[in-house]
């Protein structure tokens, strides 16, 4: 039979100054009826453009390609415009990365949806409609009627992608494009959404083109996989074998590059990221990092903090009645999802927000109530790297200059000697002290995070607030950022608060974890504890959503929870419960889960 | 000696400034119409008031280059002579407006208590057309060069603050503010490293607005006999008064109308390269 879509020998190029210049090369892949087959790379390999070039989604006038790109045997390439538009949302489904700007706020779900039906399919509206209904119930959208006329603010991050992929189902496409469609969504969320393309593909028997970064997804669900490395295609193959027996240095030293959960064997402290060689792809496992971790006062305190936004439809507890505290040397990871709090603490902790309750004491200062002078001093031993290294520099200024303001600001060096203490700092995060007179846009994101770690590192603090530091890189730039980080733990006694989403940096990098939901600590404790004992609901459940970067090991039948992290909003009137936590073991609470918990976790 | 030769620590930042086109255009353009202002007296052919009733409404010719008005006066002299006026007032203004546009707008985008207030205060401003405005102040503060300067510098403020503003609103969220807030940094530092210098764009590009409007604004004033002296030509003056001629004698219009379009043309070519050139990012590898 032939495949639904086949690429052959597809050549992209983009209009530059120079001429044209090729971004993909010679890229051949099919995919069949019912058959999911993956693209996978970092950032810049050129797997949306191959995917945007199938619906010839390009500019017309500024790429260009050459090839063929068969879609039931017809040339995409040579159809007409006219003919690619009933090709697009008609045989061809897409599904976009960001669930929160793909649909327009100003129509209802129901519209949004109808509207490809009466496009494509000639449909009424008020068949269309009906239609649309079935639809919701089929991506599994509670109580669709009522929520066919609602528009998009009142859905969630998750269910916004149900109604993305609700549209693109609209017409029966016999090839669904899913262009990283569970990158924006928390864990739980994704393994959901995987879930359901996987038994939509099976019900519709459809062809998926799934594009992701995450080698975790892919052992998931593709059937075979293809990998891209700066627009050429490395290898593909069987997911398995890819897996099991990659053949080419490329593929091995992505796939070593994971960050795997249950890796962290006898070891007790942190422990090191493998090192991949990049010229044989072997790896070798991280040592287990000398525990710097002290037993003398904490150097952060943080007591029944909370943090309140008033909204104008009730109160948003963006932080409750949350209390921990991080010794010298010391990582605390703070993991949750999104909107759980995690990154309102670290800022709180900072005072770049203000606590509505509770105290924040770092080095024995309180930072509630310290004034201007005070609070300068407090944040030259506290500092906080940011997630994302695009926007945490400012584009307009050269980056030696960056990283010497806070010490010119704060009076600990002269110019001269500024400048020697750049050079110094950018060498200690593996850059060459001669890029110092260069600006930001010069540098890749992982260069970037480095530099933000070196102006982090110019007052040479006692506490660093890591907030989702190494969560925008890519793989292999994730392992190095992160073992950086532990490098210059164990080299400076540095105390991190480690915010993050990601469970199996957590893992590595943590002496401590606390989980957080909906604002609270649900359970804390060290880090062993946590993971091979999850006590609460919650933290199994989080663990669980992992995808596990082994597709033998592939989770087949998941439970379909269509319940999703709630929003801290409530009425002015609310008054949070005080919460009781049990000690598991030594330094392991967690929160006693007979309260309101369960109907939460289960409902 | 060529500028490639040259070795001075600033070189390369000169050869990136003339490197640009637009900011050479721009530039010679401006020198060219601004030293002839300030040479006025040595190049005119003329005096520039002076009349010569027989020769009224002449069109150009080698006498007079670009013709006579309705008194004789030659307009190639008073053109220049204008230059003087109406560059120094659009100057005047802009400076003005920009200073008082910036304060207003960062102290609105980066203080929100101070939103509030100030932000009335410019919608109250901007209810009023412009004109009326300036007529009101230039009534209040007494006819004069001075004042018309003043006057339709506040005028223009409330624009350059709203977009200033807006920009802030944008900056002051974005993580490299929240960074120096972070590092501890005061705050004067941080609007002014952090905050105005990413404010450069929009601030160049309304500003050069801001000129051409002016230059306008001013003849308007004039013409309704509140702007600068009748006796001190402004480019203004000269087609607000060579408009009741325009039908027989276009020249009256045409060449003061020129020199304004001329000085607002490579203000913005100038505008324009240089918001390219502060902007790290499209500079080219040279």
């Amino acid at each position: 039979m032939a495949p639904v879509l086949a690429i052959e020998n597809l050549t992209t190029s983009f209009k530059t100054a120079e001429g044209w210049r090729a971004v993909i090369r010679d890229i051949s892949l099919s995919v069949n009826a019912g058959e999911t087959v993956a693209i996978v790379g970092e950032s810049g390999s050129g797997k949306s453009v191959t995917a945007l070039s199938a619906l010839r989604l390009l500019p017309s006038g500024k790429a260009r390609c050459e090839g063929r790109i068969l879609l039931e045997g017809k040339d995409l390439l040579k159809a007409s415009e006219a003919e690619m538009r009933s090709v697009r949302g008609g045989s061809i489904g897409m599904i976009f990365q960001e669930p929160m700007t793909s649909l327009n706020p100003v129509f209802t779900i129901g519209n949004q949806i109808a509207e490809a039906l009466v496009i494509h399919q000639h449909l009424s509206w008020s068949a269309a409609e009906a239609e649309a209904v079935r639809l919701m119930e089929r991506v599994r959208i509670p109580a669709a009627k009522a929520r066919l006329n609602e528009y998009p603010h009142k859905f969630s991050g998750g269910m916004r992608q149900r109604v993305m992929i609700a549209m693109a189902l609209a017409c029966r496409p016999k090839l669904l494009i899913a262009d990283e469609p569970t990158t924006a969504l928390d864990v739980t969320i994704q393994a959901e959404i995987l879930y359901l393309i996987r038994e939509l593909q099976r019900e519709e028997n459809m062809g998926v083109l799934f594009i992701t970064h995450d080698m975790g997804v892919v052992a998931e669900v593709a059937d075979r996989t293809v990998v891209m490395f700066r627009g050429d295609m490395i290898e593909s193959g069987p997911t398995g074998q890819i897996f099991a027996a990659p053949k080419e240095v490329y593929t091995k030293s992505l796939l070593a590059s994971i960050p795997r959960l249950g890796t962290m064997g006898e070891a007790k402290a942190p422990r090191r990221f493998p090192e991949v060689d990049a010229k044989t792809g072997e790896a070798v496992d991280g040592r287990e990092m000398e525990d710097v971790a002290q037993t003398s006062a904490p150097i952060l305190k943080v007591a029944n903090l909370a943090v309140r936004f008033d909204a104008p439809n009730g109160r948003v507890h963006a932080v409750e009645d949350v209390s921990f505290d991080l010794k010298p040397g010391e990582t605390l990871s703070l993991v949750g999802e999104s909107g759980c709090g995690k990154s309102t603490t670290g800022r709180a902790v900072l005072r770049l927000v203000n606590a509505s309750a509770g105290s924040v004491v770092i080095d024995g200062q309180d930072v509630a109530s310290a004034g201007t002078k005070e609070l300068r001093a407090i944040r030259r031993h506290a500092q906080m790297i940011f997630q994302d290294p695009f926007a945490s520099l400012n584009p307009r200024i050269t980056i030696g200059s960056a990283i010497a303001e806070p010490m010119l600001s704060h009076g600990l060096a002269g110019k001269r000697e500024a400048r020697e203490r750049v050079a110094a700092l950018l060498e200690q995060v593996g850059l060459s002290g001669a890029v110092a007179d260069r600006y930001p846009h010069e540098f890749s994101g992982g260069q970037r995070q480095r530099i933000s770690i070196a102006r982090a590192l110019a007052l040479e603090p006692k506490l660093i607030v890591a907030d989702e530091a190494v969560s925008a890189l890519d793989v292999s730039v994730k392992a190095q950022v992160s073992n950086l980080l532990l490098d210059l733990q164990e080299k400076h006694g540095l105390s991190y608060l480690f915010i993050s989403h990601d469970m199996a940096v957590v893992e590595r990098m943590s002496h401590r974890v606390a989980v957080m939901y909906l604002g609270e600590i649900v359970e804390i404790g060290p880090r062993a504890a946590i993971f091979d004992n999850p006590q609460h609901p919650y933290t199994r459940r989080l663990i669980s959503a992992v995808p596990i970067p082994d597709p033998s090991r592939r989770a087949m039948a998941r439970p379909l929870l269509s319940e999703e992290i709630k929003s801290p909003l409530r009425p002015f009137d609310y008054v949070p419960p005080k919460r009781t936590y049990q000690e598991v073991s030594p330094g392991h609470f967690v929160q006693d889960t007979a309260s309101a918990w369960d109907e939460r976790l289960t409902a | 000696m060529t500028l490639s030769s040259l070795t001075l620590p600033y070189a390369a930042s000169l050869r990136r400034l003339f490197g640009n086109r637009a900011i050479l255009a721009g530039a010679i353009i401006l020198a060219a119409v601004v030293l002839a202002a300030l040479l006025a007296p040595w190049i005119a052919p003329y005096a520039p008031n002076k009349l010569s009733i027989v020769n009224k409404l002449k069109g150009p010719s080698l006498s007079h280059i670009f013709g006579t008005d309705e008194f004789g006066r030659d307009i190639f002299s008073r053109a220049i002579f204008a230059g003087r006026a109406s560059l120094l007032v659009s100057l005047g203004v802009v400076c003005i407006s920009t200073v008082l546009g910036i304060v207003l707008g960062v102290a609105a985008g980066y203080f929100r208590r101070l939103d509030a207030p100030i932000s009335r205060l410019l919608d109250a401003m901007m209810s009023f057309p412009d004109i009326l405005l300036a007529i009101a102040l230039v009534a209040a503060l007494g006819p004069s060069l001075a004042t018309v300067i003043l006057a339709l510098g506040i005028t223009y403020a409330p624009r350059l603050a709203r977009i200033v503003r807006g920009s802030t609103l944008v900056l002051r969220e974005l993580p490299y503010i929240e960074a120096a807030v972070a590092m501890g940094l005061p705050t004067w530092q941080i609007l002014t490293r952090h905050v105005l210098l990413n404010l450069a764009s929009p601030i160049l590009v309304q500003a050069t607005f801001v000129f051409a409007s002016a230059m306008l604004a001013e003849a308007s004033l004039s013409f309704l006999g509140v702007g600068v002296s009748a006796d001190m030509p402004t480019w203004g003056t000269m087609l607000a008064s060579g408009r009741e001629y325009m039908n027989n004698a276009p020249w009256l219009m045409v060449f003061p109308g020129l020199a304004i379009v001329f000085s607002v043309l490579s203000l913005q070519l100038l505008g324009d390269g240089l918001r390219d050139l502060v902007d790290p990012r499209l500079a080219k590898e040279s």
